[in-house]
């Protein structure tokens, strides 16, 4: 009780502020669209955002109720061109200070989100005063309402989540495609300096032996076997290039299989411990295979690991990989290891890393991939039990005949007095049994067909809490 | 590479061969080159599901597979040998492929009943090498990749045994996993029998191994060795 008193104070000193922030914010929109005072105008919104912040704050700590900030994301710093000019619009500029001002403006005052502030800044005094009786006798209640009005203005739109969403994703699609092109780059200079060079070499070898064969048998046959053995050394190469690009286990076994074959090769204590009933799709294994295939690398080459446990789970639909080691921790993606590469890898996925590396150790990384399994298993669903499956099947076939002949279509025949009885049995009886008996004809009919729906679905669902 | 070959042996009636490999030019490479070395080639299939049907019902002498067939181009080979040799324990397989895996290996190896091989596809650069591995398969033997010793040993490296080997020793184990005769051992490392045998004993000593002087038998129970790890 003392605290809800506690919570309407705070909110009562707030309006001390709004009042405040009301008067300057009508004087410098005045000077603003008045006087051409545009300088002013993002300090005001900053201003009102406060107080919103502050509001949203009293309101999640008092009803508990969490009102997401509705703002658009805050618009990048400005890129240069390739002259070194910084434009803005049709203006080109020597420092990024205006064009950077310019974005934030039109950042700041095409937000609706900004709008909705003020409007809510202008009623907000209002509300409260009319609160306070409520305040005063049921404070619980009035705070609950007062954080639904709050609602209404200063939460999150579907559209500004949208807006976010976007922004999110075509940061992640940017990401995802930078990556690519570094891989694609890495791999054509692998291809090209050492593959394409190698076969060039064997090309000219077997041409040399070509001219001396009728000459000098010997040396042509001394050139084949050194071409012979040049191209076995160029399928090595070939081996380890195709080895970067993908696995050729994780082609053919899946993840479980793929970090199993590299827990084999590793000089590291490893233990898989692999629990995935089905296949994820190639590129969501492939991320996850070279995260684990990181981590390895840096549990024995950073981490001075002697044994590590990986663990290959599945949450719902989420893929949760857990790499933990003995090592003597202190892993830090800002110290520029393959952390942060990792963390771009798995964000192309929505993944996300969870690193827990106090200095001495261990080390666990734990990853998260929403959303990449599928939700129900095709084949693994609970297979319903004979009896159940035979008398769903009766339900059906007989919930018909109480519910429409013996039930309905009696009623309606009762109703406007068709003298005729047929087969339906209630019409047979005596008239006070008559109503009871269709009203029991009726309700039997839809227990049935209750009964035959529910069956599986509650078998389902049982079975569903089984599964992971 | 593979070594020197064997003292080549002369079979009396053509070994019968089955080959499973899904490229048109390497399978009939195969063909060519077993034929020429005096193989029957009873069967060249290019396919899973026909690998197996002709392994269990022609049950040939060896057969020569690929690891990755069609339809699903994973490791249908493989699985296809696996499931045959449960059926039928030791029947000689080689199994070809672009990559070695421990992983694969140890599968192949998980029986314990011989008769198997699992070697990289370059292999079949060296014909008398990679025809001495397949007589090998045939005859109940072992023909293990070098490269998938040298993994299988690096993964055990740091187990006490197998640390206190000598490097001569190392040299005999290796080339020992992979399959061979104390003879073929000896010419490889220019070394003379009876100095292979020297060492094959203290290794077998070192690693608390029974001694035995069957060829095959003593391959399996070093690969047992190194499987169990």
């Amino acid at each position: 009780m003392l605290r809800k008193f506690g919570h309407v104070l705070a909110l009562l000193a707030l309006l001390v502020v709004e009042l405040i922030a009301l008067a300057s914010s009508v004087l410098t929109l005045l000077a603003t669209f008045g006087l051409g005072m545009v300088f002013l105008f993002p300090p005001q919104v900053r201003m009102i955002r406060w107080v919103t912040r502050a509001t949203r704050h009293v309101v999640h700590a008092s009803a508990g109720v969490t009102i997401e900030p509705p703002y658009l994301p805050q618009p990048p710093p400005p890129q240069p061109q390739s002259d070194g000019m910084y434009r803005s619009n049709r203006t080109l500029y020597k420092t990024p200070r205006m064009p950077a001002w310019n974005d934030r403006w039109k950042w700041l005052l095409t937000d609706p989100a900004t709008w909705r502030d003020g409007l809510w800044l202008l009623l907000d005094p209002l509300v409260k005063v009319l609160l306070v009786p409520l305040f005063i006798l049921l404070p619980g209640r009035g705070l609950r309402v007062y954080a639904m009005w709050c609602e209404m203005l200063l939460a999150a739109t579907v559209a500004s989540r949208l807006a976010g969403q976007v922004n999110h994703l075509s940061k992640v699609r940017n990401l995802a495609v930078d990556t690519q092109a570094a891989e694609m780059r890495r791999i054509e200079r692998d291809l090209h300096d050492g593959t394409q060079a190698r076969l060039v070499a064997i090309g000219m070898t077997i041409g040399a032996a070509e001219e001396l064969m009728t000459t000098d048998a010997a040396a042509a046959k001394a050139l084949m076997a050194k071409a012979r053995e040049a191209s076995a050394e160029t399928l090595t190469e070939l081996r380890r290039i195709v080895r970067g690009i993908h696995p050729p286990v994780l082609a053919e076994r899946g993840l479980a299989d793929a970090v199993r074959a590299l827990a084999m090769d590793s000089a590291l204590r490893v233990t898989v411990d692999a629990d995935l009933p089905h296949r994820p799709e190639a590129p969501v294994e492939a991320a996850a295979y070279f995260a684990v295939s990181e981590l390895l690398a840096n549990s024995a080459r950073h981490g001075g690991a002697k044994s590590v446990v990986i663990d290959l789970s599945c949450n719902g639909p989420n893929l949760r990989i857990t790499v933990a080691d003995d090592g003597w921790g202190g892993a830090d993606p800002a110290k520029g290891s393959g952390l942060a590469g990792i963390e771009r890898r798995l964000a192309a996925f929505d993944g996300v890393m969870a690193i827990n590396s106090p200095p001495g150790g261990p080390t666990t990384v734990t990853m998260e991939l929403p959303r990449v399994l599928p939700e129900y298993w095709a084949g693994e669903l609970p297979k319903l039990p004979r009896w159940k499956l035979v008398t769903v099947l009766a339900l059906h076939l007989t919930a018909w005949c109480p519910l429409f002949p013996q039930g309905v279509v009696a009623a309606i025949f009762k109703i406007f007095g068709v003298d005729e009885e047929t087969w339906f049995l209630a019409l047979h009886l005596p008239e006070p049994w008559q109503w009871p008996v269709i009203a029991f004809m009726i309700t039997l009919g839809l227990i049935m067909y209750v009964t035959a729906v529910a069956l599986p679905a509650l078998h389902e669902k049982k079975g569903g809490a089984a599964r992971c | 590479m593979l070594g020197d070959p064997e003292p080549p042996m002369v079979p009396s009636v053509p070994l019968r061969v089955l080959i499973a490999e899904d490229l048109y030019l390497l399978r009939e490479g195969l063909v060519h080159l077993l034929q020429a070395h005096g193989f029957q080639v009873v069967a060249a299939v290019e396919s899973g599901p026909e690998l197996l049907k002709g392994l269990l019902e022609l049950r040939p002498d060896v057969s020569i597979v690929d690891v990755r067939l069609p339809p699903t181009l994973t490791d249908e080979g493989l699985q296809a040998a696996l499931a045959a040799r449960k059926q039928v324990p030791g029947l000689p397989i080689l199994v070809l492929s672009q990559h070695v895996q421990q992983l694969y290996a140890r599968e192949l190896l998980a029986d314990g009943s011989g008769a198997i091989g699992y070697l990289l596809k370059d292999r079949v650069f060296n014909a008398e090498q990679f025809v001495d591995a397949v007589r090998r398969v045939a005859a109940g033997g072992t023909a293990m990749d070098p490269e998938v010793i040298a993994k299988l040993l690096a993964s055990n490296a740091a187990h006490e045994p197998l640390a206190a080997l000598t490097p001569r020793e190392r040299e005999v184990l290796e080339a020992m996993a992979e399959g061979r005769s104390n003879a073929a051992i000896s010419q490889r490392l220019y070394l003379s029998e009876s100095a292979v045998a020297k060492h094959t004993a203290s290794i077998f000593g070192k690693l608390g191994l029974a001694p035995s002087d069957d060829d095959n038998r003593r391959v399996l129970a070093v690969l047992a060795y190194l499987n169990s790890r």
